[in-house]
């Protein structure tokens, strides 16, 4: 079963079309990448999935609702998480405070309850900690928890951000270039990660990257878009080979 | 005496003080609490005064520290609430009973200014806040229930367990008890789901959302809790003077208790005490060089604004 349905998108930014009819669909446990040259509009079709921005035309369903122009906020309570490209960690609170962050669709206490401290607040409390420490245990950065989240080295930095979007519990996990400035262990990390999170949680994985070597080795399903359209899909193999994509990437051999 | 030593020890760590800071606490409460004993009716005046403001400075922090947001017309929400408390009394209602209503309507006018513009920028907001301000101060100058320019007078005086409350030294006490509630609901919000919500939209509003967290609601509970704190000190302050007039809920008052909140340190618990504190007592200590204080005052705003812009409270984190 898809868990994702995206059916002819459209973006436009005045004169600009950023995505143009875009549709794939996204099958419930697999590990899919979304490639394309720089400027394709990768982030722009990533960005309307997740809400920040709104697209012009199509429709996105999700788990078959509707998503399609819907607030950030409501897409991550209906179980689909994202990372940033540039990290948006909460600088000045602790690595736990941040994945905290991550549990707060997930529970609902309130004005009342933050006064008055009944005790299925302070269970709440707990919950919260529990899980979150869990989430970081699993990045493997738990020794971290109470360091700010400023003071980390960049590969434990990004380790937060996929914490804390564990922490929403997901079903679908949005990965905007989780490679981006990772060296080449860590890059090996992130592909265990990846199929940890998919094997162990039972999350889809949708990510946007720009290392062809992870994308090749992770994905089990490849989009290609450039100018905004899709130019082919695939596995990994039939995408490598696929002339349209090389042209996309290299340029025509006629043009040299 | 083993009971309560162990009570402050728990208290002190409630607060994150160490055991010198946690001394300190209990002299200066103990000094506090006895101040009435040994001061005359015009430092009590003053006294009562600066708890007054730390209320206020304590309901705003929540608004400015916590959650991120310029309110430039906070004397709105103490204007709502005094005149509510004032008009009601004035209908018969017991004081006490007022108090309900009038944070009951601080609160829906906190939603009225709130819920159509939190969605603004921030310098926005601080425009359309200041405007508010300005609406009900000239609002309630017009109107016949809120007693036009001249105000309301004659508000009686509360009584509690048959005692009217009536003395300096009544509403000392009483203002020093709002002062603890106020703290214990600052400090329980800070370390609360919702606290965090609040500095999650502050560092990052993006991310945040990307979270889960609605943001205009989020925010719009930080001005109904800010609106609450302002009503509750009106309608206290209200019983207190006997008398309100408009003027009272001036723009200068507005940017008096912002002051306070930005000096001590937004955010800061401590901070809005200190500020609060400092802006009602440096007037009246330097009462002898007349006119010559406001502009001693004004100077030493701008150096301590220069030199520690992050407010006079130091940071919690390193």
């Amino acid at each position: 079963m898809s868990i994702l349905e995206v059916k002819k998108l459209t973006l436009r930014f005045g004169g600009l079309t950023a995505v143009s009819n875009l549709s794939f669909e996204l099958e419930e446990n697999t590990i899919m990448s979304l490639i394309g040259p720089n400027g394709a509009g990768k982030t722009s079709a990533f960005n309307c999935l997740t809400g920040f921005y709104k697209g012009s035309e199509g429709e996105i369903l999700f788990k078959g609702q509707s998503i399609f122009r819907q607030k950030p906020y409501r897409i991550t309570k209906l179980g689909m998480a994202r990372t940033f490209q540039n990290l948006r960690l909460f600088k000045d609170m602790t690595v736990l405070e941040n994945v905290m962050s991550g549990m707060h669709s997930r529970t609902s206490a309130g004005i009342f309850g933050a006064i008055l401290r009944p005790p299925s607040q302070l269970r709440e409390e707990k919950k919260i900690k529990q899980v979150s420490k869990e989430c970081l245990d699993f990045v493997g950065i738990l020794d971290k928890e109470s360091r700010l989240a400023r003071n980390l080295a960049y590969g434990d930095q990004r380790r937060v951000e996929w914490a804390r979007a564990l922490a929403t519990q997901p079903q679908l996990l949005l990965l905007d270039e989780p490679a981006a400035g990772l060296n080449q262990d860590e890059k090996d990390q992130l592909v265990s990660l990846i199929r940890r999170i998919r094997k162990d949680l039972g999350i889809t994985v949708l990510l946007i990257e720009h290392d062809m070597g992870l994308v090749m080795k992770v994905s089990e399903k490849i989009v290609v878009i450039d100018y905004g359209q899709k130019i082919a899909e695939g596995t990994a193999e039939e995408v490598k080979n696929n002339p349209r994509v090389i042209e996309a990437y290299l340029g025509k051999e006629d043009e040299e | 005496m083993g009971n309560s030593v162990g009570l402050m020890d728990r208290f002190r760590k409630i607060l994150g003080l160490r055991k010198t800071q946690g001394i300190l606490l209990a002299v200066l409460s103990l000094l506090v609490i006895l101040l009435p004993l040994v001061a005359n009716n015009y430092i009590e005046e003053v006294a009562t005064n600066t708890l007054f403001y730390i209320v206020l400075a304590l309901g705003l922090n929540i608004v400015v520290g916590y959650a991120g947001l310029v309110d430039l017309g906070y004397a709105a929400f103490f204007a709502v609430g005094a005149y509510t408390t004032g008009i009601f009394m004035k209908f018969g209602l017991n004081f006490w009973l007022t108090i309900p209503i009038a944070i009951l309507f601080s609160v829906i006018a906190g939603i009225i200014i709130g819920g159509p513009t939190l969605r603004l920028r921030s310098d926005y907001l601080a425009i359309v806040t200041l405007g508010f301000g300005e609406i009900t101060r000239i609002t309630a100058r017009n109107l016949k229930i809120t007693g036009g320019a001249s105000g309301l007078v004659g508000i009686q005086r509360p009584s509690i367990f048959g005692h009217i409350l009536n003395q300096i030294t009544d509403f000392y006490y009483l203002f020093l008890v709002l002062v603890v509630l106020a703290i214990i609901i600052a400090i329980r919000l800070h370390n609360s789901r919702l606290g965090r919500a609040w500095q999650y939209i502050r560092e990052d509003e993006d991310a945040a959302e990307a979270m889960g967290i609605d943001p205009v609601k989020t925010k719009l509970y930080a001005y109904m809790i800010g609106a609450s704190f302002g009503g509750i000190a009106g309608a206290f302050f209200a019983v207190k003077m006997t008398a309100i007039s408009p003027e009272t809920f001036a723009f200068t008052q507005s940017a008096l208790i912002l002051l306070a909140v930005i000096l001590g340190g937004m955010g800061k618990i401590p901070g809005a005490i200190l500020g609060a504190a400092f802006l009602v007592l440096f007037p009246e200590i330097f009462r002898g060089i007349g006119q010559m204080r406001m502009l001693l005052f004004g100077i030493l705003l701008v150096i301590i604004m220069i030199f520690r812009p992050q407010g006079l409270w130091p940071e919690r984190k390193g």
